[in-house]
């Protein structure tokens, strides 16, 4: 196999794990840019949305495709439920508060779906499970080629939704001034419950097409940290962003496992991290704000 | 001679000239306002001279040292103290701790020693506790030393962010509008603070106000600005009945 | 109730507030020293284990309740103060000297990640101490010449003039004295200057510049105070697990010390305390009442964290001020009794700082 090919095979599966990072961290920014609270669960519910879809498939016996829509619709629900429960209760305590409770929030939904699930591996059939496309010596998976046509859809999706919908420009509206939202009428607590309802079922998405890749455990969640460093590398306020920033991760992680020695791929996201904090920090697309006094 | 001198002083935000070119000198011992519609680069000067923002241009001197380019953090310790637009308290701490944070720029004790309570690290305490029960009788806060500036009124914040500017003894004060938000005997009070403030402890006031009664009524000298430009700058009476003026404020011509 | 009557400005600067409270902790000193001759050992090394983790919790507490820089890698501090001592050990240094020197070591690294993040603030400085928690401990992971790797490095047993450090008991005195410790440069830190320049960098970093607080300075001595303190309780923690693995230092560690600080009560010496007894002893109080739980609810296989996170997210809710607030409320109805009133203890409103402008 040729260099070129092989630089396109990591780059092509960098692209698609890369994805998986985007769509996590496209949920946190949602949230963040909303309410500012800073949800370390989010890669937790993705991997509920994940059991969910696991749950409709192994138990329930629903086609695929129903399967991954009824998980995208149940986390989505799940996530709305755990605004109005939880999260509307903490607001006006300081950031630090928030943090712990995201962070506890993520021990509780780790142990439960242990409970409920096991700590396994689990996986299911998907249309696109263990094939591929060849390109004389290039070999394209099908799942790799899900996620990134799966990524694209739903961006569009979203795209749509916040801009040509009321209800998408009114959660636009709510995110960048409250007071103002709440003088034009928009319903802002419910609108930010539906934020973390889509956050949620975005991240349920993402868990449905990594299931071919990496099946459905427990500690699914912890990509959420590669997604961190997505969003910081796309610049905390910009969803387009987000995306970005993950496949950048992604294609440099697969690029590390292959050229660098040994042991640096793991630490590719949090050393990119820590440099774009540093040298970058308001990442590739946002803009800095600074406090006037 | 002039305490405090500003030469060309210009700062520019992408293509908004907050300040533009703006020269002026203070004297010891005098109150200076800066009056001037909002947006017109008051408060900015005022974030210039403690150093928040760095200028574009022009330079800024100090009792003869040239403070345009030093740190933030060594305004307090050369003797430039300053109050805040929207009260920048600690609102977490008691007013007593807000009035001993303002006696930090004069800390002898090295951090070694503060962590091992040394000597010096006590006599420094005792200290700052003396000058800030002296800023506290002279502002009569001492019913409030120990409580939660959080749950203070806004008229009583005002004062301890006035008291914590004072206990850093400096030799120039900068008041950001000290009487927005206050009633009218809040005002009138202030005002009497400011004329103590100048003749009883010898500091130099430069404030930024809105209310024309109180600058008439404490200020030596007055400085207009609007959209970043110096309009006059005189006394009271000659500012105020200056056309430039009155046109920024009311717009249109003055009539004949 | 107790009215305190003040002659003297030299009476707000002692530790303690008055007699009444000089004689209470003196009381609990001496109960604390004499229950190694009370209680088994292995309570004893549970407590040991308390000490070591209040240890690094006061550092924490430092950073991130009293200057505000959340840390999500403390965990790693003590990864670095641990491996220090061990490896120091092995080459034979005396047990004075690697004490030390573990906490050195762990300094310099806190001033590392100190200075890049000094601009940092809120949700980037969690983020990137997250990822510097996560590095170290791969570094302590693949660094095999010096730590073993997965093979786990074995702790010597140092001496102190002679005296073995092994064993429970051993260790409780010593992590007790280092406690003490700890504990005195915290309340020296609070009264004096340098504390309320930490606070001040909380509440407003720009007023802080504006009083003459030379932020970048101070925020980097936090780091490398609240370091040095996990460095410490890393090194003692190596005596007490006596095989160190580099996966414990992980980014869960992390969240224990916060829940130290969280749940014990933000802001407050005592906290950590409480805090620190309640991290260590909730999985011995499960596993004490396991079998009276109902069906299977006592051995279900994620019972520990599930409760671990439960309990974090209800103090959030209910009792965002920690155990240690819960107490001051409590004496305060003990004492204003039958005159207390229920809102007579909160004490303001809290709103949340926007990030934005």
């Amino acid at each position: 196999m040729t260099d070129v090919l092989r630089l396109l095979q990591l780059i092509v599966n960098g692209a698609a794990s890369g994805c998986i990072y985007g769509l996590i961290a496209l949920g946190f920014v949602l949230i963040y840019k909303a309410t500012e609270v800073i949800n370390f669960a989010q890669g937790d519910i993705m991997m509920l949305g994940g059991f969910a879809a696991y749950s409709l498939v192994a138990w329930f016996g629903m086609n695929y495709w129903i399967a991954a829509l009824g998980a995208i619709v149940i986390t989505a629900a799940f996530g709305y439920l755990l605004d109005v429960i939880v999260i509307r209760r903490v607001i006006g305590q300081p950031q630090f508060a928030v943090v712990m409770l995201t962070l506890g929030l993520g021990f509780i939904f780790r142990a439960v779906a242990g409970i409920a699930w096991g700590y396994d591996s689990v996986g299911y059939v998907t249309p696109f499970t263990n094939r591929t496309v060849r390109f004389g010596h290039f070999v394209l998976g099908y799942d790799s080629l899900s996620i990134i046509g799966g990524t694209v859809v739903l961006c569009a999706v979203l795209y749509l939704f916040f801009n040509r919908t009321r209800l998408g420009v009114a959660m636009q509206a709510a995110s960048q001034n409250q007071l103002a939202a709440y003088y034009m009428g928009i319903p802002v607590r419910t609108i930010f419950s539906l934020i973390w309802a889509i956050s949620a079922g975005v991240s349920a998405a993402a868990a449905v097409l990594l299931t071919p890749v990496a099946m459905v455990d427990v500690n699914m969640g912890f990509l959420g940290i590669k997604a961190f460093a997505a969003a910081v590398l796309g610049g905390f306020g910009s969803i387009p962003g987000a995306l970005v920033g993950g496949i950048v991760i992604g294609i440099a992680e697969q690029l590390a496992g292959f050229y660098l020695p040994a042991g640096f791929q793991q630490v590719t996201s949090d050393v990119v991290l820590l440099a774009t904090l540093i040298l970058m920090p308001q990442g590739l697309f946002s803009q800095k704000i600074v406090k006037r006094v | 001679m002039a305490l405090f001198r500003a030469e060309g002083l210009a700062v520019h935000f992408g293509g908004i000239r907050a300040v533009d070119e703006v020269s002026f000198e203070v004297d010891e011992g005098e109150v200076f306002a800066i009056i001037g519609p909002n947006g017109a680069g008051k408060t900015t000067i005022f974030n210039l001279i403690s150093r928040l923002y760095t200028p574009t241009m022009g330079r800024m001197s100090f009792r003869g040292h040239d403070i345009t380019a030093i740190p933030a953090h060594r305004i307090a310790g050369l003797g430039i103290a300053r109050t805040f637009q929207n009260i920048e308290l600690f609102a977490k701490a008691t007013v007593l701790q807000n009035l001993l944070i303002g006696c930090h720029c004069h800390v002898r004790a090295s951090i070694a020693a503060q962590i091992l309570f040394a000597p010096s690290a006590r006599r420094d305490e005792l200290a700052h506790r003396e000058k800030a029960e002296d800023v506290i009788a002279f502002l009569d806060l001492q019913r409030y030393r120990d409580a939660h500036v959080g749950g203070l009124p806004y008229g009583v914040r005002k004062v301890v962010e006035l008291g914590r500017a004072l206990c850093t003894e400096p030799k120039l004060l900068l008041l950001d509008e000290p009487s927005s938000g206050l009633n009218m005997e809040e005002t009138e009070v202030m005002g009497f603070w400011i004329e103590d403030i100048k003749k009883d402890l010898g500091i130099t006031v430069i404030m930024v106000e809105h209310d024309m009664n109180l600058v008439r009524q404490v200020s030596d000298r007055v400085m207009a600005l609007n959209y970043g430009r110096l309009l006059a700058l005189g006394t009271p009476a000659e500012v105020q009945s200056h056309p430039e003026v009155i046109r920024a404020y009311i717009g249109g011509e003055v009539p004949a | 109730m107790r009215t305190l009557f003040k002659t003297d400005y030299r009476q707000d600067l002692t530790i303690w507030r008055h007699r009444g409270d000089l004689f209470w902790y003196g009381l609990l000193l001496l109960i604390v020293l004499a229950l190694p001759h009370l209680l088994g050992v292995f309570y004893i090394g549970e407590l040991g284990a308390v000490f070591i983790y209040a240890i690094a919790g006061v550092g924490l507490m430092l950073l991130t309740g009293y200057t505000g820089l959340v840390n999500l890698g403390h965990a790693a501090f003590l990864g670095i103060g641990a491996y220090t001592n061990a490896v120091l050990l092995t080459a034979g240094w005396p047990y004075l000297l690697t004490l030390p020197a573990s906490a050195l070591l762990a300094a310099i690294a806190g001033v590392a990640i100190g200075i890049p993040t000094l601009r940092m603030s809120g949700l980037y400085l969690a983020i990137a101490t997250l990822a510097f928690g996560e590095i170290v401990s791969n570094v302590l992971e693949k660094w095999d010449s010096v730590t073993h790797g997965f093979n786990g490095l074995p702790v010597p047993i140092p001496e102190i003039f002679g005296y073995p450090i092994a064993g429970a008991t051993a260790v409780y005195y010593v992590a007790l004295a280092m406690l003490i410790l700890t504990l005195w440069i915290a309340a020296n830190i609070l009264r004096t200057p340098f504390g309320r320049a930490l606070m001040a960098i909380r509440d407003s970093e720009v007023s802080a510049r504006s009083m003459g607080i030379n932020v970048a300075l101070y925020k980097t001595v936090a780091f490398g105070v609240s370091a040095a303190m996990a460095g410490l309780a890393g090194a003692l923690f190596a005596q007490y697990v006596n095989y160190l693995a580099p996966n414990s230092f992980d980014v869960l560690l992390s969240v224990q010390f916060l829940t130290i600080v969280f749940v014990g009560g933000v802001g407050s010496l005592q906290g950590v305390i409480f805090g620190a007894l309640f991290v260590r002893l909730l999985p011995q109080a499960i596993s004490i009442f396991r079998d009276d739980l109902p069906g299977n609810i006592g051995h279900l296989p994620g019972l520990d964290p599930s409760l671990f996170g439960l309990i974090l997210v209800l103090t959030i809710l209910f009792q965002p001020t920690g155990i240690y607030g819960g107490w001051l409320s409590l004496k305060a109805w003990f004492q204003d009794f039958p005159l207390h009133r229920a809102g007579g203890f909160r004490r303001q409103r809290s709103y949340a700082k926007s990030e934005r402008v």
